[in-house]
């Protein structure tokens, strides 16, 4: 058995130790520690709560001695090394004796750093009384009996660790007054502006904070009584708690001869520069130049040393950590994290600023990649920022959102932390669970985990957080999947290119594109679909329409339902209908005991529950066109009353809803179009969340706002042009629907296609014609119109053999259940 | 089992149809071959003959789960399908019969 002796009994000596017992380092070492404190092994970072009494001593231990007993780990508390023979490879206490090792790992931490302050020592007797630095437990209770006995305390430091000293002294004196030398609180993390908000927060809780002040003197000959400022003034307390920050305990190391700058230099394998039987570990270390003070950095340390003592891995490395940090600041929520102010003038920075609220959150995006961010005082985002920063993951188009929740389900969990069992999808209830696994089994790209566990195939909301889990399960090493950027999956093109080559090849069917651009000229049922509506929306008459590429709602002109009948939405332009039309629609429900009749969100009426093969006589019994509530189309024009009737209508919003539900009917897309014209700016019609909306103000004007959303996702639409007339407003819906068509992605729906252009890029395109290409645009969208024919003509005669016969079993399945009150 | 004239069924497409007692949808796929597997998505139920096809699989309309038509197995995590053995007799008819399951 190799003798493997630890310097130092802290948080990285216990975790390393801890690491390596995991990996049955415990079979072939003998472990012996040795601590400076005469306790266990504790949490520092509580100590602070300990002060706070929020959390008895008790609370913060983490191994308690028998831990060590039950390991066969020999511990010295409370024994100091004062020397390290590396070539006799021995240790010496400060009692004289020595200890042999064959490996050695020092994690002898750092120590409250106390500025030369005159009066701050009494000479020969340690600490000035009333002085006291914040490191250790001792400490902690050293200072808390103290102060209980006292009036007021001056806190030197305005650190993380000065500013828990300071809340938690408010718990045993009156009155704490905070100093600190640089001109803004916490100054290593946080830049001017966010550390003069956490100074307002910290304020508002009872501390006086100075900043930019210099301490020269302790005051007091017996015991402190008070300090004197570099510009003259004179705090008068009677404690002083030192926390201006903290230096490695290297001096062991260095008067033994191993490499010591800021800290003991270390490799990747955290051995001591030349010394390949003795490692460094923790805040005493310097890793490629840094130091570092936290946690999580420590831990990373931990596994690489333990992985290559063990054998376990013995190429492991460390690579230094990126730091991030989460805290309750004296009571405030501050998070940081990289960089705190941009660095280059390339450097994307966004800063949103509160004071009032005590908020303040600041990004830094370099080269589309998160390299720093601050939140102070709301850190809800900071989850997603974490991993964001941590996995230099991709940042949302719309950078507003790394700062706020706009809309839709938050994106606050990290992938980390869900458990296995939360559910990711609601739609088709897949957790992290089956998720994780399904990556686990070899599935590394999102749309292919996607497309096996279902996740994400519903609503689609949960996409962003079904990504975030696979580059988490994946450890990175998550593929691209080169069909993202396709229109479809089974042509190896995205959309400009395919339409160049559908063009220079006149592609005029669905088969024809399989045939020439397909690898091997395979079909893909995935991609006959989103085909048939490009096609058609590029040649219009000359199409050639295989009935096979449609999706069966537009092979039927109908919207399947989970019992496999259709529902059946008769044409109602602008939501506007007539008592005559009413009652034929009532009558046709009645003839063919329709299971259901209920209105619909785009103001229609929807009879559902209708078998297939009785659509033709529906239809013919209505006389009615289609509704198109069914396809990826020009769904619905939503309107209010407007000006002929509304009190404050102030523009007429039917008959220019009606007008252009009249022109754009049934016209395909990539995704639904749902527009509103609403008749003023009250939005009755909800035109301010519809993929064009038009909204009537004042003066005869109409704005027009494209890109809402107010399903799965919710958006507000953009502006895109405010005009005269209702002709004006005709034309460019027509000419931006249009430019979505060519341009959008299949299934992209104007929520997400807008904010991808850019409305200012759209608006130069549509509105202004930079590009010179409106004309066209109107030309594509002229000859769609023209090429329109309603679907539900297709009734007196089948266009394929059976078209309308049924599919469904003879059994019956789940059927929906009939209300009462439905017919 | 007799079924209807194959003509009935549209390139790239496929029809219901009752084989005794159960449910078969039978696909006449663009390379001109038939393939027959059970009408009903596992699933929820769905009617498969109404799904879209390419030469390989077939995939629901409800949820879009995806299905082998020569194997009848789910590439999207689901039961597998009963598959059928269908052909054209002299008279142009389609003829199903179930799969003997050795050879399955």
């Amino acid at each position: 058995m190799e003798r493997l002796v630890v310097i130092g009994n802290g948080m990285a000596g216990a975790r390393t130790v801890e690491e390596i017992l995991e990996r049955g380092g415990g079979e072939h070492f003998a472990i012996t520690m040795f601590g400076d404190e005469p306790y266990g092994n504790y949490n520092r970072i509580m100590l602070s709560n300990v002060l706070a009494g929020v959390e008895d001593e008790a609370g913060i231990f983490l191994n308690d001695l028998t831990w060590y007993a039950d390991n066969n780990i020999t511990l010295h508390a409370g024994r100091r090394i004062t020397r390290i023979d590396k070539h006799a490879k021995r240790v010496y206490a400060d009692d004289g004796t020595g200890t042999p090792y064959d490996k050695l790992i020092i994690a002898t931490g750092s120590r409250a750093f106390v500025p030369p302050i005159p009066g701050i020592h009494r000479p020969g007797r340690g600490y000035h009384q009333g002085v006291f630095p914040f490191r250790t437990l001792d400490d902690t209770r050293n200072m808390i009996r103290y102060a209980r006995e006292h009036e007021r305390a001056v806190v030197i430091g305005g650190g993380l660790l000065g500013l828990e000293a300071a809340r938690g002294l408010q718990n045993h004196l009156s009155h704490v007054t905070l100093v600190h030398a640089d001109g803004h609180l916490m100054n290593t993390q946080l830049d001017a502006q966010a550390g003069a908000i956490l100074q307002c927060s910290v304020e508002k809780l009872g501390i006086e904070v100075v900043t930019s002040a210099i301490t020269t003197e302790i005051l007091g000959k017996h015991s402190v009584t008070g300090v004197k400022l570099k510009d003259g003034r004179t705090i008068p307390c009677d404690v002083v708690v030192v926390a201006a920050g903290i230096r490695a305990n290297s001096h062991v190391a260095e008067t033994s001869g191993l490499v010591v700058e800021r800290g003991i230099v270390v490799d990747d394998q955290m051995r001591c520069q030349d010394e390949p039987d003795i490692y460094a570990v923790g805040e005493c270390a310097q890793h490629r130049g840094e130091t570092y003070g936290l946690v999580a950095p420590l831990w990373d340390q931990a596994r690489v040393l333990a992985d290559h003592i063990t054998g376990k891995d013995p190429d492991a490395a460390y690579h230094g950590s990126r730091v991030a940090t989460k805290l309750k600041v004296a009571g405030v929520d501050v998070a940081a994290m990289g960089l705190k102010e941009p660095e280059r003038d390339d450097d994307e920075t966004l800063v949103f600023s509160e004071p009032k609220k005590g908020v303040y959150k600041s990004v830094i995006i370099r080269g589309g990649r998160l390299v720093g961010a601050t939140l102070v005082g709301d850190v809800k985002k900071v989850a997603f920022l974490m991993q964001a920063f941590d996995r230099g993951l991709a940042l949302p188009e719309e950078r507003a959102e790394l700062m706020f929740d706009l809309g839709g389900p938050p994106l606050e969990v990290s992938a980390a932390e869900l458990a296995d069992d939360a559910q990711v999808c609601n739609c088709n209830g897949v957790t992290k669970g089956t998720i994780a696994a399904c990556v686990h089994d070899g599935c590394k790209t999102v749309s292919g985990v996607m497309d096996k566990t279902r996740a994400g195939k519903g609503c689609g909301t949960c996409k962003g957080l079904v990504t975030q889990i696979v580059e988490w399960a994946a450890g990175g090493a998550v593929e691209e999947d080169p069909k993202a950027s396709w229109y479809v999956p089974g042509v190896p093109m995205p959309k400009p290119e395919l339409m160049a080559a559908i063009r220079q090849y006149e592609l005029t069917s669905v088969s024809a594109v399989f045939a020439k651009l397909a690898p091997g000229g395979e079909e893909d049922a995935k991609s006959k679909m989103g085909l048939a509506s490009l096609l058609k929306m590029m040649w219009g008459d000359e199409y050639v329409d295989e009935r096979d590429a449609r999706f069966i709602n537009d092979r039927v002109h109908a919207n399947i339902q989970r019992d496999g009948t259709f529902s059946v939405v008769p044409q109602m332009k602008g939501g506007v209908t007539t008592p005559a039309q009413l009652k034929r629609i009532a009558e046709v429900a009645e003839k063919h005991a329709v299971p259901m009749v209920k209105l619909t969100g785009g103001q229609r009426i929807d009879l559902l529950g209708i078998p297939k093969e009785n659509l033709p006589k529906i239809w013919a019994d209505l006389d009615m066109p289609s509704g198109w509530a069914y396809g990826k189309s020009f769904r619905t024009v939503k309107t209010c009353v407007g000006s002929d009737f509304c009190r404050f209508g102030v523009g007429d919003s039917t008959a220019l809803g009606i007008a252009i539900e009249e022109r754009y009917q049934g016209i395909e897309g990539p995704g639904k179009m749902k527009l509103a014209v609403t008749g003023c700016p009250r939005n009755c019609a909800e035109a301010y969340v519809k993929d064009l909306g038009v909204v009537a103000i004042d003066g005869g004007k109409w704005e027009i706002y494209v890109g809402g959303a107010a399903g799965a996702h919710v958006r507000k639409g953009d502006l895109l042009a405010t005009v005269d007339s209702p002709d004006e407003v005709i034309t460019l819906a027509g000419r931006f629907l249009q430019y979505y068509r060519e341009n959008g992605n299949w299934l992209e729906r104007t929520y997400a296609f807008v904010p991808r252009i850019g409305i200012e890029r759209i608006r130069e395109i549509v509105v202004e014609d930079t590009d010179g290409i409106a004309g066209d645009l109107d030309a594509a969208m002229d000859s769609s119109v023209a090429a329109y024919r309603d679907p539900w003509k297709e009734r007196s005669a089948p266009v394929t053999p059976g078209q309308f016969r049924t599919s469904l079993p003879l059994t019956v399945l789940p059927q929906v259940p009939v209300r009462e009150g439905a017919s | 089992m007799r079924l209807g004239p194959v003509d009935e069924i549209p390139l790239g497409e496929g029809r219901a149809y009752a084989v005794g007692g159960e449910m078969v949808a039978v696909f006449r796929l663009r390379d001109g071959s038939l393939r027959a597997v059970s009408a009903v998505c596992p699933h929820a139920g769905g009617p498969l003959a109404d799904g879209q096809i390419d030469n390989k699989v077939v995939i629901c309309p409800l949820h879009l789960n995806v299905f082998d038509l020569t194997t009848g197995c789910s590439t999207t995590g689901q039961p597998a399908l009963t598959v059928y053995v269908v052909h054209v007799d002299d008279d142009g008819h389609l003829v199903v019969s179930p799969r003997v399951p050795s050879e399955v």
